[in-house]
């Protein structure tokens, strides 16, 4: 029997502003607990919230750059339900007329390019966190966190895979992470998945049963979550078993998701207008001052690199993964003119050593400017490119930029033929045997005689000049 | 002293005839010789005097605000900053304000003294002040009978001269109904017009605060100080805050005073009936023309009213729940029985009543039936008085049905005590300025109040038409019995 599965993400992203979605106070990550919480945010008695109109900008972008529309009006309302970290009773979120409509990306599935919709984003704040380790029988409350501006991004049950649900996943943090509306910090909570997962035999066009597993937050853990979830479910209805709609946890320590609720037990949130907000008008000059903000979109910036600087997809692709990455690679390409010697150097050499030090580009020791004083010495031949690689790794320790390095450690290229002829002549008087064998026929004594006269310049001499002279030497 | 009103005692305070701290001493000396009325929550006379005496060094430096040194009693749902605002609830028995409200910040910048917190209905739930934690109120006029409510401590205060004035909040008839029960002046504002920021929310979209008075002139000068947009409530509106007392003796020849039909049929008691059609009598003499308008819709409002009220309460009243501040029951077993006792134990019958019925309001499966058909029928309350504007300047009747009840007395009929407010809870739906003001007296001796209600942001027309008939009549200047 043939199983397809059917899924749909919701992914809340923590909105780059300075202070709450409904309060003056700051979001700022990592304070001391409960020092980011005012009145508003812990709900004191009379207090009223008023709407951050920063979210809404951050909420319009995003709305811009997935082709949605813009819903002039939206509604907050309130999601009631009792939780210690829920200080209001209710969060304000939207409901029924969320700021953002339809809209949609496209995700890479192996070279295939798939469309994947999105049914809606809307503002919502955060909550605060329980915190039930160290505090003996007792739960500690942050609030810090409350309050803070979530875009909620629903999809549309597209995605038929985990692997198409990661893609999806990666391609909305690159998104939101170039936007600028958010931080993309999953460790800290920024960009959170909900996933629901259901599955069906193949050909069917009804859903299947659904549940929903709970807040994963790595990519990793998605995959494997969703993975776990529809082998769950594909065995327990070949054993003849039902799906029931519920809601689970994924544990990673022990890969599998576990029930938390049923739908039974399913909260009655009883949502309805907030009455302390009015309805969030956006006027078509707000959403015209928002699109002046937008930067290139990554798709956008992918497909310029590959038209106007001739790259392949892949290196495209490496190169427009950050905003941050794509300025690196245009700055070296600009400067030092070899486009696509920038793209060699920086999607695999650079990338490298990044990969290693699990570092992103910001925090690169070889800045722009250096990679392209190296990409002008491997240009101008004053290095070859074996030696440039030596050259890049004196430069990620921080011995300076690749003139300095070369200069220090004398790696200059020999192209004085002179030079070169002479060391070249000498190699052939010290091996009277090999040449005899080349000149029978062993041609592949060639190599030898190469790396021979490399060895005796310290692998400075050009390798073109090398290859031209000891071709002709050789023949006698 | 203890008869002048707010506006002859400003001016005295100002002359220098007398000082803020002999003024807040006289009435916090009233205050305690009449405790038995039980109209303050939480006396504190120590702060009061303190303010009074920086109110007194400001006199005497020549930098009096409109009312430097008037001490004012404050609705105990107004949170004022290092004050136990309880909302007349055991939930918030031990919650001591860390803020002020915007409305006590701007009685402070005018200068005005926090005379103390006054009682009230729990969570302003109620219509005779019998649902207080804290105990019921006695009406000055008859100790055995009920003050109105919710605002039935503010009422009591100024009408026993305990304070020369205080503030009330109005989410149905809470500042009108017990205006009327005591012989006050009493104005709810327009929706938007005065600030809800630190005013302990009962149903967001219909809590007004407003000023209670002996007269329209003294509320016109709390008005004054209270109204204005505020960026701390974003249901508060950015308009222009005109002076109300300068309009207060405009000419009212030619005013079109509309008679709502609705609200003189059934239900409604005669000597009120005798006693408005007098009023109505003054009028005319005044220069007004009478019209006939018609609210069709106004018997839907106090049904609409209990759907959309509680609704917003119950979600209001969830922030109460033990964890933060206020009382937590002090045995429990888990979070569950902790939020279940705190909540059983810290709100009173009227208020879990009202916190089931909005619950259930808004449940799945019931919310179109009931949210949103009441919203729909709050939109056609709205209409009604739209229409009935286009025929007239401000509409006339009766604030309440009957007089002051005797305590007890609608303590188990829920329904009958909703209906005190049948009168004044569509103009609180249509976000309307309404006012009752004293109009004479029942057999009894019971005070009768007579309702205006204005045009949308048209206070400053019902204090000039309130105005113009307390000049003609002295209904307003009788004191209880035993209080002069």
């Amino acid at each position: 029997m043939e199983w397809e599965s059917v899924i749909g993400l919701e992914v809340h992203t923590q909105l780059l502003t300075k202070s709450k979605a409904f309060s003056g106070a700051s979001t700022k990550y990592g304070a001391a607990p409960n020092t980011q919480a005012c009145a508003v945010d812990i709900a004191l008695p009379g207090v009223l919230p008023v709407f951050n109109k920063e979210a809404a900008r951050m909420a319009v972008k995003f709305g811009l750059a997935i082709g949605a529309a813009i819903n002039r009006r939206s509604v907050f309302a309130r999601k009631n339900y009792f939780y210690p970290d829920l200080p209001k009773g209710y969060q304000i979120s939207q409901y029924e007329l969320p700021i953002v409509a339809k809209g949609r990306v496209t995700i890479d599935i192996d070279g295939q390019e798939k469309v994947v919709g999105i049914t809606r984003a809307h503002l919502e704040e955060d909550a605060g966190k329980s915190l039930h380790e160290d505090f003996h029988g007792m739960s500690g409350i942050d609030l810090n966190r409350a309050g803070t501006p979530l875009l909620e991004i629903v999809s549309e049950p597209d995605l038929r895979s985990a692997k198409e649900a990661v893609a999806y996943l990666k391609k909305l943090h690159q998104l939101v992470v170039y936007l600028g509306i958010c931080d993309g910090n999953m460790q800290e909570g920024s960009f959170r998945c909900d996933a629901n997962v259901s599955v069906r035999r193949k050909g069917e066009t009804k859903f299947g049963t659904r549940a929903e597993i709970k807040n994963v937050n790595s990519f990793r853990f998605v995959e494997k979550a969703i993975e776990y979830e529809i082998e769950r479910q594909v065995e327990l209805l070949e054993a003849g078993g039902k799906v029931v709609q519920e809601t689970r946890l994924y544990d990673s320590d022990k890969n599998e998701t576990r029930s938390m609720r049923g739908k039974e037990e399913a909260m009655d949130y009883r949502y309805f207008p907030d009455p302390d907000l009015p309805p969030l008008v956006i006027d078509e000059a707000f959403v015209r001052d928002v699109e002046k903000t937008m930067p290139e979109l990554p798709d956008a910036k992918r497909a310029r690199f590959i038209k106007d600087y001739g790259l392949s997809p892949y290196d495209a692709s490496v190169l427009t993964a950050s905003r941050e990455m794509a300025q690196y690679y245009e700055e070296t390409a600009t400067a030092s003119g070899q486009p696509k010697l920038a793209a060699n150097w920086i999607a695999s050499e650079l990338s490298g050593y990044l990969n290693r030090e699990n570092k992103d580009i910001t925090q690169s020791p070889v800045t722009a400017r250096m990679m392209t004083g190296l990409l002008k010495r491997i240009a101008d031949n004053t290095i070859s490119g074996k030696i440039a690689k030596d050259v890049l790794d004196a430069m990620w320790s921080g011995e300076g930029d690749a003139d300095t390095v070369i200069a220090k450690q004398g790696l200059r290229q020999i192209t004085d033929t002179g030079a070169i002829e002479k060391v070249v002549d000498e190699v052939i008087a010290k091996n009277p045997k090999q040449l005899e064998q080349y000149r029978a026929g062993k041609e592949a004594l060639f190599g030898y005689f190469v790396g021979q006269v490399m060895k005796a310049t310290g692998g400075k001499a050009n390798p073109a000049q090398v290859n031209e002279l000891l071709k002709k030497k050789l023949a006698g | 002293m203890i008869e002048k009103t707010v506006a002859e005692l400003a001016k005295a305070l100002r002359a220098r005839e007398i000082s803020s701290v002999e003024l807040t001493q006289a009435f916090l000396d009233r205050i305690s010789r009449y405790k038995a009325l039980n109209a303050f929550i939480t006396v504190d006379a120590n702060r009061s005097l303190a303010q009074a005496r920086a109110a007194d060094a400001r006199l005497a430096k020549g930098e009096a605000g409109p009312l430097t040194g008037v001490p004012i009693a404050q609705k105990d749902i107004f949170c004022a900053d290092g004050w136990r605002t309880t909302c007349g609830s055991k939930i918030l028995s031990n919650f001591i304000a860390p803020y002020d409200a915007t409305t006590i910040e701007k009685f402070n910048a005018a200068g005005a003294v926090v005379l103390g917190k006054t009682n009230m209905d729990e969570f302003a739930m109620g219509s005779s002040n019998e649902t207080s934690f804290y105990g019921p109120v006695q009406n000055p006029w008859d100790v055995e009978s009920v003050p109105g409510g919710s605002s039935g401590g503010s009422a009591a205060a100024v009408a026993a001269r305990l304070a020369p004035a205080a503030t009330g909040t109005d989410t149905g008839g809470s500042i009108r109904q017990p205006a009327a029960l005591t012989n006050l002046t009493g104005l709810k504002p327009s929706y938007g017009r005065v600030s809800r920021y630190g005013m302990i929310a009962f149903a967001s979209s219909l809590d007004q605060g407003g000023p209670m008075t002996r007269t329209a002139e003294d509320a016109a000068l709390l008005l004054n100080v209270m109204a204005g947009f505020d960026p701390r409530d974003s249901t508060s509106l950015e308009r222009p805050v005109p002076d109300y007392a300068a309009t207060l003796d405009a000419d009212i020849r030619g005013l079109r005073v509309g008679l709502p039909r609705e609200y003189f049929g059934e239900g409604l008691n005669a000597e009120v009936a005798r006693a408005i059609e007098a009023a109505i009598g003054e009028y005319k003499k005044l220069g007004a023309q009478v019209v006939e308008v018609e609210l069709p819709n106004s018997k839907l409002a106090v049904p609409c009213y209990y759907v959309l009220a509680p609704a917003e309460a119950s979600s209001n009243l969830s922030r109460f729940d033990g964890v933060r501040y206020g009382y937590r029951a002090p045995e429990y077993d888990d979070l569950i029985d902790m939020y279940s006792k705190t909540r059983a134990e810290g709100f009173g019958a009227e208020v879990k009543r009202r916190i089931m019925i909005g619950t259930y309001a808004l449940s799945a499966g019931y919310y179109d039936a009931y949210y949103l058909k009441a919203q729909k029928l709050r939109r056609l309350i709205a209409d009604d008085f739209t229409r009935a504007f286009e025929k007239c300047d401000v509409i006339l009747g009766p604030t309440s049905p009957t007089t002051a009840f005797k305590r007890g007395a609608k303590t188990d009929d829920p329904v009958a005590m909703y209906l005190s407010d049948i009168y004044t809870i569509s103009v609180n739906l249509a976000g309307l300025p309404g006012m009752s003001i004293p109009a004479g007296f029942d057999i009894k001796g019971l005070p009768i109040g007579l309702q205006l209600i204005g045009k949308y942001f048209d206070e400053a027309r019902l204090l000039n038409v309130a105005h113009r008939y307390q000049q003609v009549t002295d209904w307003h200047d009788r004191v209880p019995p035993g209080f002069d």
